[in-house]
Protein backbone atom coordinates (compact mmCIF):
# COMPACT_ATOMS: atom_id res chain seq x y z
CA UNK A 1 0.00 0.00 0.00
CA UNK A 2 1.38 3.78 -0.43
CA UNK A 3 1.81 5.39 2.76
CA UNK A 4 0.95 8.61 1.26
CA UNK A 5 -2.47 8.09 0.01
CA UNK A 6 -3.03 6.58 3.57
CA UNK A 7 -2.19 9.77 5.14
CA UNK A 8 -3.63 12.49 3.08
CA UNK A 9 -7.09 10.42 2.81
CA UNK A 10 -7.48 9.48 6.31
CA UNK A 11 -10.65 8.52 7.44
CA UNK A 12 -12.20 10.65 9.86
CA UNK A 13 -16.32 10.70 11.45
CA UNK A 14 -18.17 12.92 13.92
CA UNK A 15 -19.07 11.81 17.08
CA UNK A 16 -23.14 12.63 18.00
CA UNK A 17 -23.85 11.89 22.20
CA UNK A 18 -27.66 12.80 22.45
CA UNK A 19 -28.80 12.69 26.54
CA UNK A 20 -26.64 10.16 27.31
CA UNK A 21 -27.25 8.28 31.12
CA UNK A 22 -25.11 6.06 32.92
CA UNK A 23 -26.27 4.62 36.35
CA UNK A 24 -23.84 2.36 38.46
CA UNK A 25 -25.00 -0.25 40.33
CA UNK A 26 -29.12 -0.89 41.28
CA UNK A 27 -31.63 0.14 43.71
CA UNK A 28 -30.82 2.40 46.78
CA UNK A 29 -26.77 2.12 46.13
CA UNK A 30 -27.42 3.10 42.43
CA UNK A 31 -25.02 6.67 41.20
CA UNK A 32 -25.63 8.80 38.93
CA UNK A 33 -22.03 8.63 36.65
CA UNK A 34 -23.26 10.80 33.47
CA UNK A 35 -26.72 12.99 33.53
CA UNK A 36 -28.13 13.53 30.10
CA UNK A 37 -24.70 14.57 28.38
CA UNK A 38 -25.02 16.08 24.85
CA UNK A 39 -22.97 17.32 22.36
CA UNK A 40 -21.64 16.87 18.61
CA UNK A 41 -17.79 16.66 17.56
CA UNK A 42 -17.49 17.54 13.80
CA UNK A 43 -14.99 15.46 11.44
CA UNK A 44 -11.74 16.61 12.09
CA UNK A 45 -11.96 18.25 15.33
CA UNK A 46 -10.26 18.23 18.44
CA UNK A 47 -12.36 18.24 21.08
CA UNK A 48 -11.15 18.23 25.10
CA UNK A 49 -13.13 17.04 28.01
CA UNK A 50 -11.90 18.65 30.96
CA UNK A 51 -13.35 18.13 34.31
CA UNK A 52 -12.75 17.22 38.04
CA UNK A 53 -11.10 13.56 38.80
CA UNK A 54 -14.43 11.54 39.22
CA UNK A 55 -16.70 13.20 36.70
CA UNK A 56 -17.34 10.75 34.72
CA UNK A 57 -15.61 11.84 31.82
CA UNK A 58 -13.05 8.88 31.59
CA UNK A 59 -16.72 6.94 31.39
CA UNK A 60 -17.97 8.95 28.83
CA UNK A 61 -15.01 8.08 26.30
CA UNK A 62 -15.21 4.08 27.57
CA UNK A 63 -18.73 4.58 26.16
CA UNK A 64 -17.83 6.10 23.03
CA UNK A 65 -15.38 3.52 22.64
CA UNK A 66 -17.92 1.04 23.35
CA UNK A 67 -16.20 -0.59 26.41
CA UNK A 68 -19.21 0.07 28.70
CA UNK A 69 -22.88 -0.17 28.29
CA UNK A 70 -24.52 3.10 28.87
CA UNK A 71 -27.84 3.55 30.97
CA UNK A 72 -29.55 5.64 28.23
CA UNK A 73 -29.37 8.06 25.14
CA UNK A 74 -27.91 7.60 22.28
CA UNK A 75 -24.08 7.72 20.47
CA UNK A 76 -22.99 7.34 17.29
CA UNK A 77 -19.78 7.25 15.43
CA UNK A 78 -19.79 8.47 11.68
CA UNK A 79 -23.84 7.69 11.63
CA UNK A 80 -23.49 4.84 12.89
CA UNK A 81 -24.38 3.80 16.43
CA UNK A 82 -22.24 2.59 19.21
CA UNK A 83 -22.78 -0.84 20.53
CA UNK A 84 -20.13 -2.93 20.77
CA UNK A 85 -15.76 -1.88 20.25
CA UNK A 86 -14.60 -1.68 17.26
CA UNK A 87 -11.33 -0.74 14.90
CA UNK A 88 -13.02 2.49 14.06
CA UNK A 89 -12.79 3.76 17.13
CA UNK A 90 -8.84 4.13 18.59
CA UNK A 91 -8.17 4.32 21.93
CA UNK A 92 -5.20 5.84 23.90
CA UNK A 93 -5.64 4.81 27.64
CA UNK A 94 -3.99 6.33 30.62
CA UNK A 95 -2.74 2.96 31.85
CA UNK A 96 0.44 1.87 29.59
CA UNK A 97 -1.35 -0.88 27.07
CA UNK A 98 1.22 -2.31 25.19
CA UNK A 99 1.18 -5.82 24.53
CA UNK A 100 4.39 -6.30 26.89
CA UNK A 101 5.07 -10.12 24.75
CA UNK A 102 5.17 -7.59 21.14
CA UNK A 103 8.25 -5.79 20.16
CA UNK A 104 7.07 -1.92 19.22
CA UNK A 105 6.90 -2.63 15.48
CA UNK A 106 4.45 -5.74 15.98
CA UNK A 107 2.74 -3.40 18.60
CA UNK A 108 2.12 -0.73 15.95
CA UNK A 109 1.04 -3.51 12.82
CA UNK A 110 -1.21 -5.73 15.40
CA UNK A 111 -4.66 -3.65 14.33
CA UNK A 112 -3.54 -3.79 10.68
CA UNK A 113 -2.62 -7.54 11.13
CA UNK A 114 -6.71 -7.95 12.62
CA UNK A 115 -7.53 -6.20 9.27
CA UNK A 116 -5.68 -9.01 7.16
CA UNK A 117 -3.20 -6.85 5.45
CA UNK A 118 -0.13 -8.15 3.97
CA UNK A 119 3.16 -8.17 5.61
CA UNK A 120 4.31 -5.83 3.32
CA UNK A 121 1.82 -3.56 3.70
CA UNK A 122 1.56 -3.67 7.36
CA UNK A 123 5.96 -2.95 7.31
CA UNK A 124 5.08 0.61 5.41
CA UNK A 125 2.32 1.38 7.91
CA UNK A 126 4.88 0.15 10.88
CA UNK A 127 7.87 2.38 9.16
CA UNK A 128 5.31 5.24 8.71
CA UNK A 129 4.04 5.31 12.50
CA UNK A 130 6.96 4.88 14.53
CA UNK A 131 8.90 7.86 12.09
CA UNK A 132 5.92 9.90 13.20
CA UNK A 133 6.43 9.86 16.91
CA UNK A 134 9.73 9.59 16.21
CA UNK A 135 10.79 5.90 17.51
CA UNK A 136 12.02 3.81 14.34
CA UNK A 137 15.08 3.14 16.03
CA UNK A 138 13.19 1.17 18.62
CA UNK A 139 11.16 -1.19 16.42
CA UNK A 140 12.90 -4.57 18.10
CA UNK A 141 12.61 -3.13 21.86
CA UNK A 142 10.11 -5.07 24.03
CA UNK A 143 7.97 -1.99 26.18
CA UNK A 144 9.62 -3.03 29.16
CA UNK A 145 12.91 -1.66 27.73
CA UNK A 146 11.14 1.93 27.15
CA UNK A 147 9.97 4.74 29.44
CA UNK A 148 6.94 6.35 29.94
CA UNK A 149 6.55 9.10 27.35
CA UNK A 150 7.57 6.24 24.56
CA UNK A 151 5.39 3.58 25.59
CA UNK A 152 2.35 6.36 25.63
CA UNK A 153 3.91 7.77 21.65
CA UNK A 154 4.07 3.67 20.88
CA UNK A 155 0.52 3.68 22.25
CA UNK A 156 -0.45 6.88 19.65
CA UNK A 157 1.17 5.10 17.35
CA UNK A 158 -0.72 1.63 17.41
CA UNK A 159 -3.91 3.43 17.42
CA UNK A 160 -3.52 5.60 14.75
CA UNK A 161 -2.32 2.84 12.43
CA UNK A 162 -5.53 1.01 12.50
CA UNK A 163 -6.66 4.19 10.49
CA UNK A 164 -9.51 4.93 12.92
CA UNK A 165 -11.95 7.21 11.93
CA UNK A 166 -12.04 8.78 15.50
CA UNK A 167 -8.67 8.98 17.72
CA UNK A 168 -10.14 8.82 21.74
CA UNK A 169 -7.97 10.13 24.21
CA UNK A 170 -7.70 9.22 28.43
CA UNK A 171 -5.58 11.41 29.76
CA UNK A 172 -2.99 9.90 27.65
CA UNK A 173 0.11 12.14 29.69
CA UNK A 174 -1.75 11.70 32.82
CA UNK A 175 1.57 9.42 34.25
CA UNK A 176 4.20 11.64 32.47
CA UNK A 177 6.43 13.95 34.27
CA UNK A 178 5.73 17.74 33.06
CA UNK A 179 8.64 17.93 30.43
CA UNK A 180 7.77 14.39 28.96
CA UNK A 181 3.92 15.83 28.93
CA UNK A 182 5.36 18.83 27.05
CA UNK A 183 7.39 17.44 24.48
CA UNK A 184 3.79 15.12 24.18
CA UNK A 185 1.85 17.41 23.72
CA UNK A 186 3.70 19.16 20.93
CA UNK A 187 4.39 16.30 19.42
CA UNK A 188 0.32 14.88 19.77
CA UNK A 189 -0.44 18.48 17.86
CA UNK A 190 2.12 17.86 15.02
CA UNK A 191 0.40 14.26 14.20
CA UNK A 192 -3.07 15.46 14.67
CA UNK A 193 -1.82 18.13 11.74
CA UNK A 194 -0.91 15.69 9.70
CA UNK A 195 -3.68 13.05 10.29
CA UNK A 196 -6.82 15.42 10.85
CA UNK A 197 -8.10 12.75 13.10
CA UNK A 198 -11.69 13.79 14.81
CA UNK A 199 -9.85 13.57 18.39
CA UNK A 200 -11.94 13.10 21.80
CA UNK A 201 -9.27 13.91 24.28
CA UNK A 202 -9.93 13.69 28.25
CA UNK A 203 -7.84 15.50 31.15
CA UNK A 204 -7.80 17.00 34.16
CA UNK A 205 -5.10 19.52 33.12
CA UNK A 206 -6.34 22.81 32.06
CA UNK A 207 -3.61 23.89 30.94
CA UNK A 208 -3.47 21.06 28.41
CA UNK A 209 -7.34 21.19 27.68
CA UNK A 210 -6.77 24.96 26.08
CA UNK A 211 -3.27 24.18 24.65
CA UNK A 212 -4.97 21.02 22.55
CA UNK A 213 -8.21 21.93 22.16
CA UNK A 214 -10.39 23.36 19.27
CA UNK A 215 -12.99 23.41 21.54
CA UNK A 216 -13.10 22.94 25.23
CA UNK A 217 -16.07 21.19 27.28
CA UNK A 218 -16.13 21.63 31.10
CA UNK A 219 -17.37 19.12 33.12
CA UNK A 220 -19.16 18.92 36.53
CA UNK A 221 -19.28 15.96 38.62
CA UNK A 222 -21.39 13.70 40.43
CA UNK A 223 -23.87 13.79 38.35
CA UNK A 224 -21.45 14.55 35.24
CA UNK A 225 -22.65 16.90 33.32
CA UNK A 226 -21.41 19.29 30.41
CA UNK A 227 -21.11 22.92 32.28
CA UNK A 228 -20.07 24.98 29.67
CA UNK A 229 -18.40 25.08 26.13
CA UNK A 230 -15.51 27.10 25.21
CA UNK A 231 -14.26 27.90 21.66
CA UNK A 232 -10.22 27.89 22.20
CA UNK A 233 -9.88 29.61 18.40
CA UNK A 234 -6.36 30.21 18.84
CA UNK A 235 -4.42 30.06 15.94
CA UNK A 236 -2.27 26.78 14.36
CA UNK A 237 0.35 25.89 14.86
CA UNK A 238 0.15 26.17 18.58
CA UNK A 239 3.49 26.81 20.78
CA UNK A 240 4.12 26.17 24.49
CA UNK A 241 4.60 29.89 24.52
CA UNK A 242 0.92 30.48 24.51
CA UNK A 243 0.10 29.98 28.03
CA UNK A 244 1.21 33.37 28.97
CA UNK A 245 -0.84 35.42 26.56
CA UNK A 246 -3.60 37.16 27.64
CA UNK A 247 -6.61 35.18 26.26
CA UNK A 248 -5.00 31.70 27.07
CA UNK A 249 -5.17 33.25 30.45
CA UNK A 250 -8.61 34.43 30.48
CA UNK A 251 -9.96 31.09 29.27
CA UNK A 252 -7.78 29.34 31.48
CA UNK A 253 -9.42 31.57 34.42
CA UNK A 254 -13.05 31.47 33.10
CA UNK A 255 -12.20 27.38 33.20
CA UNK A 256 -10.59 27.61 36.98
CA UNK A 257 -13.68 29.50 38.15
CA UNK A 258 -16.28 26.70 36.66
CA UNK A 259 -14.61 24.10 38.15
CA UNK A 260 -13.92 25.98 41.23
CA UNK A 261 -17.62 26.69 41.49
CA UNK A 262 -18.13 22.99 41.39
CA UNK A 263 -16.49 22.39 44.37
CA UNK A 264 -18.32 25.10 46.30
CA UNK A 265 -21.74 23.42 45.16
CA UNK A 266 -20.12 19.73 46.66
CA UNK A 267 -19.64 21.22 50.00
CA UNK B 1 13.92 13.88 24.73
CA UNK B 2 16.91 11.69 24.96
CA UNK B 3 17.13 8.27 26.64
CA UNK B 4 19.15 5.35 26.85
CA UNK B 5 18.07 2.64 24.78
CA UNK B 6 17.20 -0.28 27.28
CA UNK B 7 16.59 1.32 30.53
CA UNK B 8 16.51 -1.88 32.63
CA UNK B 9 19.81 -2.44 31.40
CA UNK B 10 21.06 0.77 32.73
CA UNK B 11 19.24 0.16 36.20
CA UNK B 12 21.10 -2.63 36.82
CA UNK B 13 24.25 -1.27 35.68
CA UNK B 14 23.30 1.60 38.32
CA UNK B 15 23.10 -1.36 40.73
CA UNK B 16 26.27 -3.21 40.33
CA UNK B 17 27.87 0.09 40.54
CA UNK B 18 26.58 0.89 43.52
CA UNK B 19 27.82 -2.22 45.14
CA UNK B 20 31.13 -2.02 43.83
CA UNK B 21 31.34 1.67 45.77
CA UNK B 22 29.67 0.08 48.86
CA UNK B 23 32.36 -2.25 49.01
CA UNK B 24 35.26 0.25 48.52
CA UNK B 25 33.56 3.32 50.87
CA UNK B 26 31.47 1.38 53.66
CA UNK B 27 31.97 -2.00 55.34
CA UNK B 28 30.67 -5.41 53.60
CA UNK B 29 29.01 -6.42 57.16
CA UNK B 30 26.75 -3.06 56.06
CA UNK B 31 25.77 -3.67 52.50
CA UNK B 32 25.29 -7.51 53.65
CA UNK B 33 22.57 -6.19 55.96
CA UNK B 34 20.67 -3.95 53.59
CA UNK B 35 17.56 -5.37 53.08
CA UNK B 36 16.99 -5.98 48.84
CA UNK B 37 21.00 -4.56 48.49
CA UNK B 38 22.72 -6.73 45.84
CA UNK B 39 25.68 -9.01 47.30
CA UNK B 40 28.75 -9.40 45.02
CA UNK B 41 28.30 -12.24 43.23
CA UNK B 42 31.35 -14.64 43.86
CA UNK B 43 30.24 -13.91 47.37
CA UNK B 44 26.90 -15.43 46.61
CA UNK B 45 28.24 -18.30 44.78
CA UNK B 46 31.13 -18.93 47.56
CA UNK B 47 28.52 -18.72 50.49
CA UNK B 48 26.17 -21.21 48.20
CA UNK B 49 29.06 -23.90 47.58
CA UNK B 50 30.24 -23.73 51.70
CA UNK B 51 26.72 -24.50 52.62
CA UNK B 52 26.85 -27.48 50.57
CA UNK B 53 30.46 -28.89 51.50
CA UNK B 54 28.85 -28.35 55.44
CA UNK B 55 26.06 -29.97 54.85
CA UNK B 56 28.39 -33.38 53.18
CA UNK B 57 30.75 -32.58 55.51
CA UNK B 58 28.62 -32.83 58.27
CA UNK B 59 27.24 -36.61 57.05
CA UNK B 60 31.10 -37.36 56.52
CA UNK B 61 31.43 -36.53 60.35
CA UNK B 62 27.77 -38.63 61.38
CA UNK B 63 28.95 -41.70 59.39
CA UNK B 64 33.07 -41.77 60.21
CA UNK B 65 32.83 -40.70 63.82
CA UNK B 66 30.37 -43.45 63.99
CA UNK B 67 27.56 -41.77 65.90
CA UNK B 68 24.96 -43.03 63.46
CA UNK B 69 24.97 -46.70 62.99
CA UNK B 70 25.35 -47.26 58.54
CA UNK B 71 22.12 -49.53 58.76
CA UNK B 72 20.52 -45.99 59.30
CA UNK B 73 23.29 -43.65 57.40
CA UNK B 74 25.30 -44.88 54.25
CA UNK B 75 29.04 -43.39 53.86
CA UNK B 76 29.04 -40.83 51.03
CA UNK B 77 31.67 -42.91 49.62
CA UNK B 78 29.19 -46.09 49.74
CA UNK B 79 26.36 -44.37 47.91
CA UNK B 80 28.48 -43.17 45.36
CA UNK B 81 29.61 -47.04 44.74
CA UNK B 82 26.03 -47.84 44.44
CA UNK B 83 25.13 -45.29 42.06
CA UNK B 84 28.14 -46.18 39.74
CA UNK B 85 28.02 -50.06 39.95
CA UNK B 86 24.20 -49.82 39.33
CA UNK B 87 24.44 -46.97 36.60
CA UNK B 88 27.20 -49.80 35.00
CA UNK B 89 24.86 -52.66 35.02
CA UNK B 90 22.02 -50.32 33.81
CA UNK B 91 19.62 -51.07 36.20
CA UNK B 92 19.70 -47.35 37.42
CA UNK B 93 18.84 -46.10 33.71
CA UNK B 94 15.97 -48.45 33.55
CA UNK B 95 13.90 -47.32 36.99
CA UNK B 96 15.19 -43.90 36.14
CA UNK B 97 13.84 -43.90 33.01
CA UNK B 98 10.63 -45.91 34.44
CA UNK B 99 9.92 -42.90 36.54
CA UNK B 100 10.77 -40.08 34.12
CA UNK B 101 7.94 -41.92 31.86
CA UNK B 102 4.94 -41.83 34.18
CA UNK B 103 5.88 -38.26 35.67
CA UNK B 104 5.79 -36.76 31.76
CA UNK B 105 2.98 -38.56 30.55
CA UNK B 106 0.86 -37.79 33.71
CA UNK B 107 2.64 -34.13 33.90
CA UNK B 108 1.54 -33.78 29.61
CA UNK B 109 -2.09 -35.06 30.52
CA UNK B 110 -2.30 -32.96 32.94
CA UNK B 111 -1.32 -29.33 31.25
CA UNK B 112 -2.97 -30.42 28.06
CA UNK B 113 -5.82 -30.16 29.52
CA UNK B 114 -5.15 -27.49 32.39
CA UNK B 115 -3.96 -24.71 30.58
CA UNK B 116 -6.31 -24.15 28.04
CA UNK B 117 -9.04 -24.52 30.69
CA UNK B 118 -7.54 -22.84 33.23
CA UNK B 119 -7.39 -20.05 30.93
CA UNK B 120 -11.20 -20.51 29.64
CA UNK B 121 -11.98 -20.59 33.68
CA UNK B 122 -10.19 -17.32 34.58
CA UNK B 123 -11.31 -15.35 31.57
CA UNK B 124 -15.45 -16.68 31.24
CA UNK B 125 -16.93 -15.99 34.81
CA UNK B 126 -19.36 -18.66 33.51
CA UNK B 127 -17.16 -21.07 33.14
CA UNK B 128 -15.50 -20.36 36.45
CA UNK B 129 -19.01 -20.51 38.15
CA UNK B 130 -19.59 -23.68 36.51
CA UNK B 131 -16.36 -25.57 37.83
CA UNK B 132 -14.79 -23.26 40.60
CA UNK B 133 -16.97 -25.04 43.99
CA UNK B 134 -16.29 -28.53 42.53
CA UNK B 135 -12.66 -28.03 41.61
CA UNK B 136 -11.89 -26.36 45.41
CA UNK B 137 -13.75 -29.07 47.05
CA UNK B 138 -11.27 -31.25 45.02
CA UNK B 139 -8.53 -29.67 45.29
CA UNK B 140 -8.22 -29.92 49.09
CA UNK B 141 -8.67 -34.05 48.75
CA UNK B 142 -5.56 -35.59 49.32
CA UNK B 143 -4.28 -37.83 46.35
CA UNK B 144 -2.71 -40.30 48.74
CA UNK B 145 -5.96 -41.47 49.99
CA UNK B 146 -7.18 -41.99 46.44
CA UNK B 147 -4.61 -44.78 45.82
CA UNK B 148 -6.11 -47.75 47.62
CA UNK B 149 -9.30 -46.11 45.04
CA UNK B 150 -7.06 -46.18 41.95
CA UNK B 151 -5.57 -49.75 42.48
CA UNK B 152 -9.36 -51.04 42.62
CA UNK B 153 -10.54 -49.05 39.30
CA UNK B 154 -7.87 -49.50 37.22
CA UNK B 155 -4.87 -51.91 38.94
CA UNK B 156 -1.09 -51.37 39.39
CA UNK B 157 -0.22 -50.82 36.06
CA UNK B 158 1.61 -47.05 34.59
CA UNK B 159 -1.88 -46.63 34.30
CA UNK B 160 -2.34 -45.81 38.07
CA UNK B 161 0.79 -44.12 38.18
CA UNK B 162 -0.20 -41.91 35.95
CA UNK B 163 -3.88 -41.31 37.58
CA UNK B 164 -2.28 -40.42 40.52
CA UNK B 165 -0.20 -37.56 39.17
CA UNK B 166 -2.53 -36.37 36.89
CA UNK B 167 -5.10 -36.11 40.28
CA UNK B 168 -2.50 -34.28 42.28
CA UNK B 169 -1.66 -31.87 39.65
CA UNK B 170 -4.60 -31.30 37.33
CA UNK B 171 -6.70 -29.47 39.91
CA UNK B 172 -3.79 -27.29 40.99
CA UNK B 173 -2.57 -26.06 37.73
CA UNK B 174 -6.44 -25.33 36.80
CA UNK B 175 -6.52 -22.90 39.86
CA UNK B 176 -3.38 -21.18 39.50
CA UNK B 177 -3.66 -21.05 35.72
CA UNK B 178 -7.06 -19.48 35.70
CA UNK B 179 -6.01 -17.27 38.07
CA UNK B 180 -3.48 -15.64 36.50
CA UNK B 181 -6.05 -15.17 33.63
CA UNK B 182 -7.86 -13.49 35.65
CA UNK B 183 -5.12 -11.20 36.73
CA UNK B 184 -4.72 -9.87 33.31
CA UNK B 185 -4.79 -6.22 32.90
CA UNK B 186 -8.22 -5.48 32.05
CA UNK B 187 -7.30 -2.64 29.97
CA UNK B 188 -4.82 -4.42 27.95
CA UNK B 189 -8.09 -6.14 26.57
CA UNK B 190 -9.63 -3.31 26.05
CA UNK B 191 -7.17 -1.96 23.85
CA UNK B 192 -6.86 -5.31 22.16
CA UNK B 193 -11.01 -4.60 21.21
CA UNK B 194 -10.16 -1.23 19.83
CA UNK B 195 -8.14 -2.53 17.49
CA UNK B 196 -10.02 -4.91 16.35
CA UNK B 197 -9.99 -7.95 18.56
CA UNK B 198 -12.76 -10.34 18.23
CA UNK B 199 -14.35 -11.07 21.79
CA UNK B 200 -13.35 -14.84 20.60
CA UNK B 201 -9.94 -14.31 20.07
CA UNK B 202 -9.12 -12.50 23.53
CA UNK B 203 -8.76 -15.95 25.15
CA UNK B 204 -5.82 -16.75 22.63
CA UNK B 205 -4.58 -13.55 21.37
CA UNK B 206 -4.62 -11.49 24.48
CA UNK B 207 -4.50 -13.85 27.53
CA UNK B 208 -2.67 -16.53 26.46
CA UNK B 209 0.63 -14.49 25.55
CA UNK B 210 -0.48 -12.56 28.38
CA UNK B 211 -0.40 -15.05 30.94
CA UNK B 212 2.68 -16.98 29.16
CA UNK B 213 5.46 -16.23 32.09
CA UNK B 214 3.09 -17.53 34.90
CA UNK B 215 1.63 -20.08 33.11
CA UNK B 216 5.53 -21.62 32.22
CA UNK B 217 6.31 -20.98 35.92
CA UNK B 218 2.99 -22.37 37.47
CA UNK B 219 4.22 -25.87 35.07
CA UNK B 220 7.73 -25.02 36.37
CA UNK B 221 6.12 -25.60 40.23
CA UNK B 222 3.71 -28.57 39.41
CA UNK B 223 6.20 -30.27 37.98
CA UNK B 224 7.68 -30.82 41.13
CA UNK B 225 4.91 -31.66 42.90
CA UNK B 226 4.31 -34.57 39.74
CA UNK B 227 8.03 -36.23 41.34
CA UNK B 228 6.20 -36.36 44.98
CA UNK B 229 2.92 -37.25 43.80
CA UNK B 230 5.04 -40.22 41.14
CA UNK B 231 7.14 -41.58 45.04
CA UNK B 232 3.98 -42.46 46.32
CA UNK B 233 2.48 -43.84 43.44
CA UNK B 234 5.51 -46.26 43.31
CA UNK B 235 5.97 -46.79 46.92
CA UNK B 236 2.31 -47.97 47.16
CA UNK B 237 2.10 -50.05 44.08
CA UNK B 238 4.78 -50.33 41.10
CA UNK B 239 7.60 -52.84 39.74
CA UNK B 240 10.03 -50.61 38.38
CA UNK B 241 11.24 -47.04 39.17
CA UNK B 242 13.06 -44.86 41.67
CA UNK B 243 10.08 -44.99 44.25
CA UNK B 244 10.51 -48.51 44.05
CA UNK B 245 13.98 -49.72 44.21
CA UNK B 246 13.57 -47.27 47.48
CA UNK B 247 10.49 -49.82 49.21
CA UNK B 248 12.50 -52.77 47.73
CA UNK B 249 16.09 -51.59 49.51
CA UNK B 250 14.20 -50.95 52.06
CA UNK B 251 13.01 -54.37 52.72
CA UNK B 252 17.06 -55.53 52.11
CA UNK B 253 18.05 -52.65 54.65
CA UNK B 254 20.24 -51.16 51.67
CA UNK B 255 19.89 -47.74 53.10
CA UNK B 256 22.64 -46.22 50.28
CA UNK B 257 20.25 -47.65 47.39
CA UNK B 258 17.76 -45.13 49.22
CA UNK B 259 19.65 -42.25 49.33
CA UNK B 260 20.94 -42.85 45.80
CA UNK B 261 16.86 -43.01 44.51
CA UNK B 262 16.77 -39.70 46.34
CA UNK B 263 19.52 -37.85 45.28
CA UNK B 264 18.72 -39.34 41.89
CA UNK B 265 14.77 -37.47 41.81
CA UNK B 266 16.38 -34.47 43.51
CA UNK B 267 18.68 -34.11 40.24
CA UNK B 268 15.99 -34.88 37.75
CA UNK B 269 14.37 -32.63 39.45
CA UNK B 270 17.04 -29.59 39.10
CA UNK B 271 17.11 -30.74 35.48
CA UNK B 272 13.51 -30.22 34.35
CA UNK B 273 13.11 -26.64 36.66
CA UNK B 274 16.41 -25.65 34.69
CA UNK B 275 14.65 -26.69 31.14
CA UNK B 276 11.75 -24.93 32.49
CA UNK B 277 13.76 -21.84 32.89
CA UNK B 278 14.90 -22.40 29.77
CA UNK B 279 11.96 -22.83 27.46
CA UNK B 280 10.52 -19.57 29.48
CA UNK B 281 13.23 -17.61 28.76
CA UNK B 282 13.47 -19.17 24.71
CA UNK B 283 9.64 -18.65 24.33
CA UNK B 284 8.82 -15.24 27.02
CA UNK B 285 11.94 -13.38 26.44
CA UNK B 286 10.32 -10.03 27.24
CA UNK B 287 9.48 -11.06 30.51
CA UNK B 288 12.92 -11.43 31.74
Amino acid sequence: MDVLTLTTKPKSSDIAIDNVVLRYGKGDNAVLALDGISFHVVPNEFCVIVGPSGCGKSSLLYLVAGLEERTGGMISVGGKPVTEPGPDRGMVFQAYTLFPWLTVAQNVEYGPKRKGMTAAERKAIVEHFLHEVGLAKFANHYPSQLSGGMKQRVAIARALANDPQVLLMDEPFGALDSQTRHSMQKLLLRIWDHSKKTVLFVTHDIDEAILLADRVLVMSGRPGQIKKEIRVGLPRPRSMDLVMEPNFIAMKREILELLKNDEDDEH
Amino acid sequence: MTLAPNTSSRVSNGVTARVEEGQAGRSVLKVIATPFRAVPRSLSITLGFMVWIAVIGGWFALTYSGAVKEMFLPRPESVLTTTIRMAADGSLWEHVFASVQVVLIGFVISSIVAVPLGLTMGTYRIVQAVLEPLVNFIRYLPVTSFVPLFILWIGIGIEQRVAVIVFGVFFQQLVMIADSARGVQRDLVNAAYTLGTKRGDTVFHIVFPATLPNVLDVLRVTMGWAWTYLVVAELVAARSGLGYISLKAMRGFQVDVIFMAIAMIGILGLCTDQLFRGIRRLVAPWAN
